[in-house]
């Protein structure tokens, strides 16, 4: 595993933070400039990797493509893979990406105002794109398998992660390389922000993520990137890898729809499939990692379909993105990092400002303050815009 | 502008761009190789020249500019 969130920059620094409750959201003065009705956002740094990558591989990387370069290299380390190992095999690449707007702006300023397209530079068409993470990571460490970037709005990481999972149960990959990424700048939110779907809670960054809570007002958008190293279990006790955690089952479903309002249904049928497949019982589930991003009807209908499938209080239930914020494509893949480090440090995170429940959140069992618990399979939720829905259910090895 | 400025502010503009130490371009270097330009990086190449002196660098002109000596005698009589 490898992450780069407002939480840290190594899995040390993200348990820790978690732990700790820390929240990774502050108010962004610029956006306010910019005629933003919300300026709340998860706070990350753009690395520099001057030092490390040439400018001819740089020059075609946007921020988010940076961020996957950080989580990869450091998931492959710590998975014990270099480079000489990924010369030689196949392995393959499945990253939820689902925008990359400035290198868009940027040229389109460009044409607009230069009425020059040379001007755009050599890097804008391949920062530009949707795959703009995979093609950077699948040239940058020479993947020779699958390569395909995953836009499934704010499912995204968490399909990458479900669909490599099948690759390698069929026997068509041994390893994929699996996350999600997110870019973090005013421009790629701003039409977000004018739907009405952040917070407003500026004067208090830290509280404004509050998801299940009675008194939410909206979600905060974050970002980053996460990654996941997926291998078959025989290759990697061949290889001697360090094994985390098991994939058990891979459930997803579309609602069909709204565009943007979630239902009951779809989910509920995502978590379903997601423990069928597992073949186990519900009771084996000892965490749930809710989608919930602090929006009324988004976290009121996933409540709904949690208790439809699990009943009322019979497991912890939090949303790592009180902390976070909605780190939207890169959510899916963040989110299994942020639960397999508390299932592997025995706890779970508070759901921070979940101070009252409302109608729905009370028949769930949501802590407001970190539990020390011990346990071995958890099950982690994304959905997306258009209704698509996914569920990972994990299992500590 | 005169040339040996000119020349000056091609070779900060360059080296800065492609992260090279100035001292190795030199008037008779071939461009290409000291700046380790692709197709695609020559298009960086070729923006910049543009920006920094609002002149405009055909692909067939370019194809003529092997070394520094060349380019900076096609941007001086551009400009000029």
């Amino acid at each position: 595993m490898g992450i780069y969130s407002c939480l840290g920059n190594t899995l040390e620094e993200v348990r820790d933070s978690l732990y700790n409750g820390k929240s990774g959201i502050i108010f962004d003065p610029a956006r306010k400039e910019m005629g933003f009705r919300s300026a709340l956002t998860a706070k990350v740094l753009e690395p520099d990797l001057k030092k490390e990558l040439p400018r001819s591989q740089r020059v075609f990387m946007p921020e988010q493509a940076k961020y996957a370069y950080c989580a990869t290299r450091d998931a492959l380390r710590n998975a014990g893979i270099d480079q000489d190992y990924l010369n030689r095999n196949e392995v393959g690449l499945l990253y939820g990406n689902d925008s990359s707007t400035v290198p868009v702006v940027n040229a389109v300023d460009v044409m607009r105002e230069k009425k020059d397209t040379t001007l755009c530079g050599s890097g804008a068409i391949f920062q530009s794109m949707n795959s703009t993470v995979t093609m950077n990571l699948g040239c940058i460490f020479k993947l020779k398998g699958i390569n395909l970037t995953v836009s499934a709005a704010c499912a995204s990481g968490s399909h990458a992660i479900g669909l490599g999972a099948l690759l390698i149960q069929n026997g068509l990959q041994e390893m994929v390389v699996c996350g999600g990424a997110q870019e973090v700048n005013p421009y790629s939110v701003g039409s977000f922000d004018g739907i009405s779907a952040f917070s407003t809670r500026e004067n208090e960054p830290e509280k404004a993520s509050r998801p299940f809570d009675r008194d939410r007002d909206g979600l905060v958008p974050g970002g980053g990137a996460a990654t996941v190293i997926l291998e078959s279990y025989e290759s990697a006790v061949r290889r001697g890898a360090p094994i985390i955690a098991e994939v058990l089952g891979y459930g997803f479903s579309g609602n069909g729809d709204h565009i943007s309002s979630p239902n009951v249904d779809g989910p509920s049928r995502s978590l379903e499939m997601a423990i069928r497949r597992a073949g186990i019982s519900k009771s084996d589930i000892g965490y749930i990692n809710a989608h919930a991003t602090s929006t009324h009807v988004g976290d009121t209908n996933e409540a709904k379909a949690i208790f439809n499938v699990f009943g009322e209080k019979s497991v912890e239930v939090t949303s790592t993105k009180s902390q976070t914020g909605h780190e939207m494509w890169m959510a899916g893949a963040s989110e299994v990092i942020y639960s397999i480090l508390m299932m592997k440090n025995d706890f779970i995170a508070a759901n921070l400002n979940f101070e009252n429940p409302d109608e729905d959140s009370a028949r769930l069992l949501i802590p407001g303050k970190r539990v020390e618990k011990h346990f071995d399979i958890f099950l982690s939720n994304s959905f997306g815009f258009g209704g698509t829905n996914s569920t990972l259910v994990i299992k500590n090895l | 502008m005169e040339k040996q400025d000119l020349i000056a502010k091609i070779n900060s503009a360059l080296a800065t761009e492609f992260e090279v130490d100035e001292s190795v371009i030199t008037p008779e270097a071939n461009i290409k190789e000291t700046l380790s330009l692709d197709s695609l990086s020559l298009v960086d190449l070729v923006a910049l020249i543009e920006s920094e002196f609002g002149i405009k660098i055909q692909g067939a002109e370019m194809v003529k500019i092997q070394t520094f000596a060349a380019l900076y005698d096609f941007v001086y009589d551009k400009v000029r």
